[in-house]
């Protein structure tokens, strides 16, 4: 923080900074709102546009010439596409996404059942990513070219090269048939399933609520395997950008001072090189939290999670269009949205930008 | 005589635009004969057009013969790979996947990277509203999650293999006009582009026969390094049973399949795998190689 000049009262000074905060604020909102209306206009393709027959595709194959009718009416497919496109939009502002062929009930109770889902075996791989992937990252621009470097420039190549659907059936060959040593697919074991009260939707924090220590190890046995294979696709992205950022820092000359001056190599690391690296990370780590929301769909499907990647995919294979749109409308809005949040903090964060 | 092409490949006044093309390919494939990464990367992916190629002859079996008294076999001599729940041989089918693989692959750079060179192109040629509009549309999908969005359209197209390419061409050519976009805007106010524009030359043909051919060589590092995503999503759409449809020999579509066995026969869902990965990993090496060569301004931060 720089010295404060005297002429500034502190009325001006607060002025200034929330302006600071004001402006980025302004352009994020308008740049969000712009973005949302691409997203939705994407979906309204997607589901008015590009189906040869819309009407079918929502009510499906087996619908009789009544309901064909009144889904056509309901859709208000004999206007203009203008009209259906704001009508859409005021629909989903209004949190309407339709009604779920396969399920009968509206897309959007069924997304916030099956979000929390999603959300905690994202949060547990993130987290994995980021505990492992920053130090590895870290070490591997300290010590170019020793093992730890070789090691994240293998792991990195395999995060971009392997199937995420293959790496989970390989992993419950190995970890649940062959080892024992974690629980198979789906959530928790049947027996134990709807015991605990849903309080956040989150089992490991519901069961802990519950003082259900059983629950909460079966859950934790569940969740292991798909979050450490998301967690290893953040991982190795976490750790290749690191390294370039470290690497970046290290060939500065504020380190060669900082170490001519005798400072241990560690706080060399960890205190000035590290420090600068930490808002871009910042980003790194929140994009690739969004894109575990999108790689949860293939590992979803691969160890029967019932998160919103497993209903999507169902939703996709019983040709549900309303469910398929809502569940894309929704991943997609929080991808936009930690995207967003990541680029701002960046700028709230980074004193250059002030 | 050897030295004498040498010269001539490496001639600093070429007399034709055929020897200047032909030296600085001559350049670039030694450079990139000199990456060991890049000549294996190079070898996987030659190995996957020959498999591809000659699929019939190579395979020892049919891809789609049926035989119930071989089903289920592990690996052995007989079938490398083993046999799937049909008693097909699995390796016959992961060569002739080799096929449906490289076609996918090749659809989809066809489709896609002219598309966004032109729009990129077009979109940093005239500037202004065109600019912001066509700018606009490519932020919207960069800014959604592609594996999604292909899902939704394949969902609205109807599953195949030939709507699965056009859903994953939709959603990678944003990346693309974003590159060519930047490409033209370095050098549109360059001198030749103006001598071109005063000589009365059109504004498609500055843009088809001046701006395109320079955007082609970071076009074509862009693709390559794509290609590995590609091939995984087109396994992801095959393994989620909206890509390529039974009995077709496709990869993602067999581990779909061995889903089932996975506990007990593992080599069903597995062997196709490792062919998935070995041609992404070939696409990396290359495309690394080729941006090192190509793109130097890219290459070394990595």
């Amino acid at each position: 923080m720089p010295a404060v000049p005297r002429s500034s009262t502190l009325p001006a000074l607060a002025l200034r900074r929330a302006r600071s905060f004001a402006v980025p604020l302004a352009g994020f909102l308008l740049l969000t709102a712009l973005t949302f209306l691409g997203l939705l206009a994407i979906t309204f393709f997607i589901g008015r546009v590009v189906p040869i027959d819309p009407v079918l595709a929502v009510v499906g194959d087996r619908a009789t010439q009544e309901q064909y009718e009144a889904a056509r009416q309901a859709m208000g497919l004999d206007r203009a596409l203008v009209v259906q496109f704001v009508d859409y939009v005021w629909q989903v502002m209004q949190g309407d996404l339709g009604r779920s062929v396969s399920t009968n009930r509206p897309v959007v109770e069924d997304l916030a059942r099956v979000f929390p889902a999603t959300l905690e075996m994202a949060t547990i791989g993130i987290a994995i990513g980021v505990a492992l992937g920053v130090p590895m990252g870290v070490w591997a621009a300290a010590r170019q070219g020793s093992w730890v470097d070789q090691v994240i420039r293998v792991l990195a190549l395999l995060g971009y090269s392997v199937p995420a659907f293959w790496l989970g059936l390989v992993g419950l060959a190995i970890f649940y048939a062959g080892l024992g040593w974690v629980a198979g697919p789906g959530r928790i074991d049947i027996f134990y399933d709807g015991i605990v009260p849903p309080v956040t939707g989150l089992l490991l924090v519901d069961s802990l609520i519950a003082g259900d220590t059983g629950i909460f190890m079966n859950a934790l046995s569940h969740i292991a395997l798909p979050a450490a294979i998301l967690g290893f696709f953040s991982l190795a992205y976490i750790a290749r950008m690191t390294r370039s950022f470290m690497l970046d820092q290290l060939s500065q000359e504020y380190v060669v001072t900082a170490r001519v001056k005798g400072l241990p190599e560690w706080r060399v690391i960890w205190i000035h090189a590290f420090g600068p690296i930490r808002v871009p990370l910042i980003t790194v780590i929140g994009l690739s939290y969004a894109g575990l929301l999108e790689g949860s769909v293939m590992i979803e499907t691969v160890f029967s999670w019932p998160g919103i990647g497993n209903y999507l995919t169902v939703a996709l294979l019983n040709a549900d269009m309303n469910a398929v749109l809502g569940a894309t409308l929704v991943i997609g809005a929080v991808f936009i949205f930690i995207n967003r949040i990541s680029d701002v903090l960046y700028r709230v964060l980074d004193p250059r930008s002030r | 005589m050897q030295m004498l092409r040498r010269d001539w490949y490496h001639d600093d006044a070429p007399a034709s635009r055929f020897q200047a093309n032909a030296g600085r390919f001559y350049r670039a494939g030694g450079l990139l004969m000199r990456n060991p990464l890049a000549v294996l990367g190079g070898a996987i992916i030659l190995l996957l057009v020959l498999t591809a190629a000659f699929a019939p002859w190579i395979a020892p079996y049919s891809a789609v013969g049926q035989d119930l008294s071989a089903r289920l076999l592990p690996p052995s001599a007989q079938h490398w790979m083993g046999t799937d729940e049909l008693g097909r041989d699995i390796l016959s089918r992961v060569i002739y996947g080799a096929r449906i693989t490289l076609m996918i692959v090749a659809l989809v750079a066809v489709i896609s990277a002219p598309l966004g060179l032109i729009i990129g192109a077009v979109s940093g040629y005239f500037g202004g509203l065109v600019d912001k509009v066509l700018m606009g549309i490519t932020d919207v999908f960069l800014s959604m999650p592609k594996l999604i969005l292909a899902l939704a359209f394949v969902a609205a197209l109807g599953p195949g293999i030939e709507n699965a390419i056009i859903a994953i061409a939709i959603t990678a050519w944003p990346a693309y006009a974003r590159i060519a976009r930047a490409e033209t805007l370095t050098f549109c106010q360059a001198d030749f582009i103006g001598a071109t524009r005063l000589l009365g030359a059109s504004h498609g043909r500055i843009i088809l026969r001046h701006v395109l051919p320079l955007c082609t060589s970071s076009m074509i590092v862009r693709v390559t390094l794509d290609m590995a995503g590609i091939i995984l999503t087109a396994a992801g759409l095959g393994f989620l049973g909206l890509g390529a449809q039974p009995p077709l020999p496709e990869w993602g579509a067999m581990i779909s399949r061995g889903r089932v066995f996975i506990l007990d026969q593992w080599w069903v869902a597995t062997m196709p795998g490792f062919a998935i990965i070995l041609v992404s990993l070939g696409f990396c090496f290359l495309g690394d190689g080729l941006r090192d060569v190509l793109d130097p301004k890219q290459g070394g931060k990595s």
